[in-house]
């Protein structure tokens, strides 16, 4: 294409892809993002395509592949235009019948719809999916609409008109009141406001004569995913936030720091730089305003603590992720000593919405404290695995209930972890708590980035502290004392918990140990390192107790608490977890009653999860 | 194995003549050998006019970076806080115990290097374990064990 030349070309391009895009028009859009492909979504894609081919339809139907919608549970998701009938959890063979009754016939496959948790009922259309009812969906409105492959999608649904708008009407300065005044904060966990960051950082750009734009895209809290489903599915939205940033604070280069975990949203935000430099909205003289702006990608290489904004910055300057004390804050002196405003995806992503339909409307939805909405990955022991994107102030078990669809199997639900190894947990007594940043703040959790893993009765809550003080000890940079030997002197005294060899007193140490830590730890990652301890020690001290008073683990999980047993009444003597077992302990003849011998028994559970008759106890 | 220098010089002067990234250049690296021989840490840091024990600090920072050859078949195991609430410390348990090997370590005949990664973010699939890049979701001790037995199959069959 040509590249554009000012905004009234853009409007003419945008207002002819407009015209052209046409929901009435049959299309089926199946999602191709991380989760859905790795359930075989691209085989379920290619074999859709082969068999509309075979068909000869009368219409033209096209498949197209798109960005996550989030309901990630059932994949690989499909949806079939104009009527937006769902199906779900599909198989390459189940494209001939699609296309023979759906495409052609105008009949519904009841067995590939969503089937509703509570009633049992089948439902057939996407809107009317409990899972997407509640939602109100801003920055993942594209997901599942447009391909992120094309520029044309983004821009056929009024995308870089907020870039448009800014160029050709507003000051740099009109552009930060107005994202002050929407009230925004940063996504990534602080809840620092954007627009107040924004103006430092301009303020610093003028003396400085430059700067940079960094995009945070290093999603590294185990159980978030939606940094990669934003990147990945509507790449375009985070590079034209960016473009306005720049231009605000009046820089010229910017980065996106994203996770090499992450290869298909490194492709595809790749592919989109690509195509925004052609079209003219990167590189120089952007829609012939004279501003001038370039993108760069850098991988971040698998470390944790390089989501820490300064440790992000030494990592692009190509040193190993250390942070530094703060202040000098990144608005005064990041990268390379310039002044650089970094800002998480969401956020990024927020600002086109934001410019275009107005701070006021933006700042609509939301508390009084909390503006516009937050998005979550429920995971964890949830029916309902996805990604949810709702009104700050919900509160926990609208979530976890009507949009998580509730705990599998019938469990009880026991706590919910926001904020991943920087969180804290919430358990069932502040479920209606509304979610905002204020509130969470207050109950020992944060809001982070929005990863929220639901434990169940069979959760552990020792060991859930146990594990996230693994996470962060392995991830502590080790540049500081405080985290390099505090966590890990936490992690010996839980490791030991677990064991069975807890002591009177190690409760106290952990708290003390944990204060310390907060207070003294040189950046983020160590400040907050202690927070699951502490959180569960505030919550679940019963189980603490459990586990150092009477050597007991509640939820049977710490291995030196647990024994493995045959029931005799119940085992039939079928040899299968005698089989499987791989350390020997398991004895027996066919036909006869077995028995485990506790001292060869690793408690690893095969017999337990291979036995067909629940003979085997854990006690 | 032999260390095909000129391709790793090729892949260093591509990173020097753009961003002169020495993490872009070693990434590229790792990612097509799987691991970083030394020729490369010393070409990389003389061609970006880095100093060798940045790079070498660089090379054993992140977890994304190998020193060691890799084995043949790569299986990894997501321990995302998702994945370990469904189970993944027992799926872990169970392919150490079958490959004799800790994550982390490759196995003696070079077959296999056993791995962990913090998250992978397809959690609705918790416990994932992946195979040279396949995914593999809802994972058990039994179904690792089928999984073995493929894999070991389909390496007698070679």
């Amino acid at each position: 294409m040509n590249r554009l030349q000012s905004a009234s070309e853009y409007q003419s391009w945008q207002a002819s892809l407009a015209a052209a895009w046409d929901d009435t028009k049959p299309c089926v859009r199946i999602c191709d993002g991380t989760g859905c492909r790795a359930l075989g979504s691209q085989k379920v894609l290619a074999s859709l395509r082969e068999e509309i081919d075979k068909a000869h339809l009368d219409t033209p139907i096209e498949v197209v592949g798109t960005g996550c919608p989030g309901f990630c549970e059932c994949g690989p998701l499909l949806t079939i235009y104009p009527q937006r009938i769902s199906y779900q959890r599909l198989t390459a063979a189940d494209a001939p019948e699609i296309v023979r009754q759906t495409l052609a016939g105008g009949s519904v496959i009841e067995r590939l719809l969503y089937t509703d948790l509570q009633t049992g009922e089948h439902i057939r259309l996407e809107p009317d999916l409990p899972f997407y009812k509640r939602q109100r969906r801003q920055v993942l409105n594209f997901n599942g609409r447009v391909d992120p492959r094309r520029i044309e999608d983004y821009v056929a649904l009024g995308g870089y008109k907020a870039l448009a708008k800014v160029l050709t009407s507003m000051t740099p300065g009109q552009v930060i009141a107005e994202v002050k005044a929407s009230g925004l904060r940063g996504r990534g966990g602080a809840g620092f406001l954007t627009g107040v960051k924004w103006e430092l950082c301009r303020q610093n750009v003028e003396t400085a004569g430059s700067g940079f734009v960094v995009c945070n895209a290093d999603e590294g809290d185990p159980g978030a995913f939606m940094d990669r489903s934003v990147v990945e599915g509507n790449p375009h939205a985070v590079i034209e936030g960016m473009v306005i940033g720049a231009y605000a604070m009046g820089v010229h280069k910017g980065f996106v720091y994203i996770r090499t975990e992450y290869p298909l949203a490194v492709e595809n935000l790749r592919k989109a730089i690509c195509q925004a430099e052609a079209a003219g909205f990167l590189g120089t003289d952007i829609l012939g305003s004279g501003f001038e702006f370039a993108l760069s990608v850098r991988l971040g290489a698998g470390a944790f603590v390089c989501g820490e904004e300064t440790a992000l910055l030494a990592s692009i300057e190509g040193r190993i992720g250390e942070p530094r004390p703060r202040p000098p804050y990144p608005a005064a002196s990041g990268l390379w000593g310039m002044p650089t405003n970094i800002n998480n995806v969401k956020s990024w992503a927020a600002v086109p919405i934001v410019i275009e339909r107005g701070a006021e409307a933006y700042a609509g939805v939301g508390t009084s404290t909390s503006k516009g909405t937050m998005i979550f990955s429920v995971v964890g022991k949830i029916n309902n695995t996805g990604l949810v994107e709702v009104p700050m102030g919900i509160s926990l078990r609208e979530l976890i209930f009507d949009i998580g669809g509730g705990i599998p199997n019938g469990r009880e639900f026991k706590a919910a972890q926001i904020g991943g190894p920087s969180g804290g947990c919430i358990p069932a007594e502040h479920l209606d708590v509304p979610i905002d940043y204020e509130s969470l703040t207050s109950l020992g959790a944060i809001m982070g980035s929005g990863g929220l893993v639901v434990a169940d009765e069979d959760n552990c809550m020792v060991d859930f502290a146990r594990y996230f003080m693994t996470f962060t000890q392995q991830e502590s940079c080790g540049k500081c004392v405080p985290c390099r030997i505090g966590t890990k002197a936490m992690l010996a005294t839980l490791e030991r918990i677990c064991a069975g060899q807890g002591q009177t007193g190690d409760v106290d140490y952990l708290l003390e140990m944990g204060d310390h830590i907060k207070r003294s730890s040189l950046c983020g990652l160590g400040q907050t390192a202690p927070n699951p301890v502490l959180s569960t020690l505030r919550y679940f001290r019963d189980e603490y107790d459990a586990h150092i008073l009477d050597k007991r683990c509640p939820s049977k999980v710490c291995k030196g608490l647990i024994t493995y047993s045959i029931i005799p009444e119940t085992c039939t003597g079928c040899m299968v977890c005698l089989r499987n077992c791989t350390s020997n302990a398991v004895s027996g003849l066919k036909g006869e009653v077995h028995s485990i011998d506790a001292a060869l028994c690793t408690r690893c559970g095969v017999c337990k999860n291979v036995c067909k008759f629940d003979a085997v106890l854990v006690c | 194995m032999q260390i095909p220098i000129n391709e790793i010089n090729q892949i260093i002067n591509r990173e020097a003549m753009g961003d002169g990234s020495l993490i872009g250049a070693l990434e590229e690296i790792q990612e097509r050998y799987r691991y970083l021989p030394p020729e490369a840490l010393i070409l990389a840091s003389e061609r970006l006019g880095v100093p060798l024990s940045q790079a070498y600090s660089v090379a054993t920072f992140y977890n994304a970076f190998s020193l060691k050859p890799k084995g043949k078949h790569c299986l990894t195991v997501c321990m995302g806080t998702a994945c370990h609430v469904r189970g993944s410390p027992q799926v872990l348990d169970r392919l150490e115990t079958k490959l004799g090997i800790h994550a982390g370590e490759t196995s003696p005949n070079h077959l296999f290097t056993l791995e962990t990664i913090n998250c992978l973010g397809a959690c609705a699939l918790g416990p994932i374990v992946v195979t040279d890049g396949e995914y593999s979701g809802q994972m058990t001790t039994r179904k690792v064990d089928a999984l073995l037995k493929s894999m070991m199959r389909a390496e007698a069959e070679i």
